[in-house]
């Protein structure tokens, strides 16, 4: 599969920064210019600017952009709401609102041509989730202290030594199903993507493949999100 | 034998990410017979069973996904890669 044409690739390789064509770079300043680290400070630099310019100074009767953020921010903490309560959701809405806008946006970068998401890359989506699965058995034990055990012991005491290796071992399987999910299936989006271009660009082969990839972007990173409140939630409640 | 080779990494590449796509086909079909059946009974919820079903089929699709994780590591990041020669 050739190179795909990325354009801040290129600016850098413009101004003369060592942009690695391998996956990641050798030197520290190879790795910081590989294109998913780029592309993420891409996003990052959409959700502080774009935010602020189309908010405006927030007023009581609010005009159109403060309306559209509070319609989103608000419709997540209401969803987060549900599923944890009003103050559990408040401590831990900066947390996973920003990991669901993130994957939202990096998601839907990779669809413009010249652009990829950096979600494509297993070590973008393997950090978010290690710091799900650390926060979350920190919730747990903050909550419960060495209680914890009892959400991996089974409903019955005389069962424990069958549930207890298999809710180890689930638990740990969430660490590799919430990467692979999200590394999955953005990058078979953006390999498809690549290889339809290659093959049949001229005749828009690519364009029912961009409208899927509409919707499994937003869906994979409402999934992500869910799925986060979802273990936080049910480690902080009482084992069932 | 060296074709042998390549010729089996590309069948065990299209293989697992056609069984995988077959149990994930099963499984969003009985989903989607769940959902459609929950709507027919109570189309007052469509809402709330629209939003369950499209993350259940999220959630089985992640298993196909994982198939096609395999075929990608087969034939593109192959741990056998040095001792085959590719």
């Amino acid at each position: 599969m050739e190179h795909p044409i990325l354009f801040i690739n290129v600016i850098l390789e413009a101004l003369g920064l060592p942009v690695p064509h391998t996956i990641t770079g050798h030197t520290l300043l190879e790795k910081l210019c590989t294109p998913y680290m780029t592309y993420t400070w891409l996003v990052m630099a959409f959700w502080i600017i774009v935010p602020k310019l189309t908010m405006g100074r927030l007023e009581i009767f609010p005009g159109k952009g403060q309306n559209f953020w509070e319609i989103v921010i608000g419709g997540m903490e209401n969803f987060f709401a549900e599923n944890m309560g009003r103050d559990r959701a408040r401590m831990l809405f900066p947390f996973l609102a920003t990991f669901g806008l993130y994957i939202v946006i990096a998601n839907l970068i990779g669809l413009i041509p010249g652009f990829m998401s950096p979600t494509s890359n297993l070590n973008i989506t393997l950090g978010m989730t290690i710091m799900v699965w650390l926060t979350h058995h920190v919730l747990g034990l903050r909550y419960h202290g060495l209680g914890y055990i009892k959400h991996f012991l089974g409903p019955m005491p005389l069962l424990i030594p069958l549930m207890l290796p298999i809710e180890l071992i689930s638990n740990a399987a969430r660490l590799l199903s919430l990467s692979m999910r999200l590394f999955g299936n953005i990058m078979a989006k953006e390999t498809l993507l690549s290889v339809l271009f290659m093959l049949a660009g001229a005749y828009f082969a690519p364009l029912p493949i961009l409208c899927l990839g509409v919707l499994v972007s937003l869906i994979q990173a409402l999934v992500f999100t869910l799925l986060s409140v979802l273990y936080c939630a049910q480690a902080m409640e009482h084992a069932h | 034998m060296d074709k042998l080779h390549i010729a089996l990494i590309c069948l065990a590449a299209a293989h697992s990410v056609g069984f995988a796509g077959l149990g994930a086909g099963i499984g969003m079909g009985h989903g989607l017979n769940g959902a459609c059946a929950g709507v027919a009974r109570n189309p007052e919820a469509k809402g709330a069973i629209t939003t369950t079903m499209i993350l259940g089929m999220a959630l089985v699709e992640s298993i196909a996904i994982y198939g096609l994780v395999i075929a990608f590591i087969l034939l593109y990041a192959n741990p056998f890669g040095g001792a085959l020669g590719l």
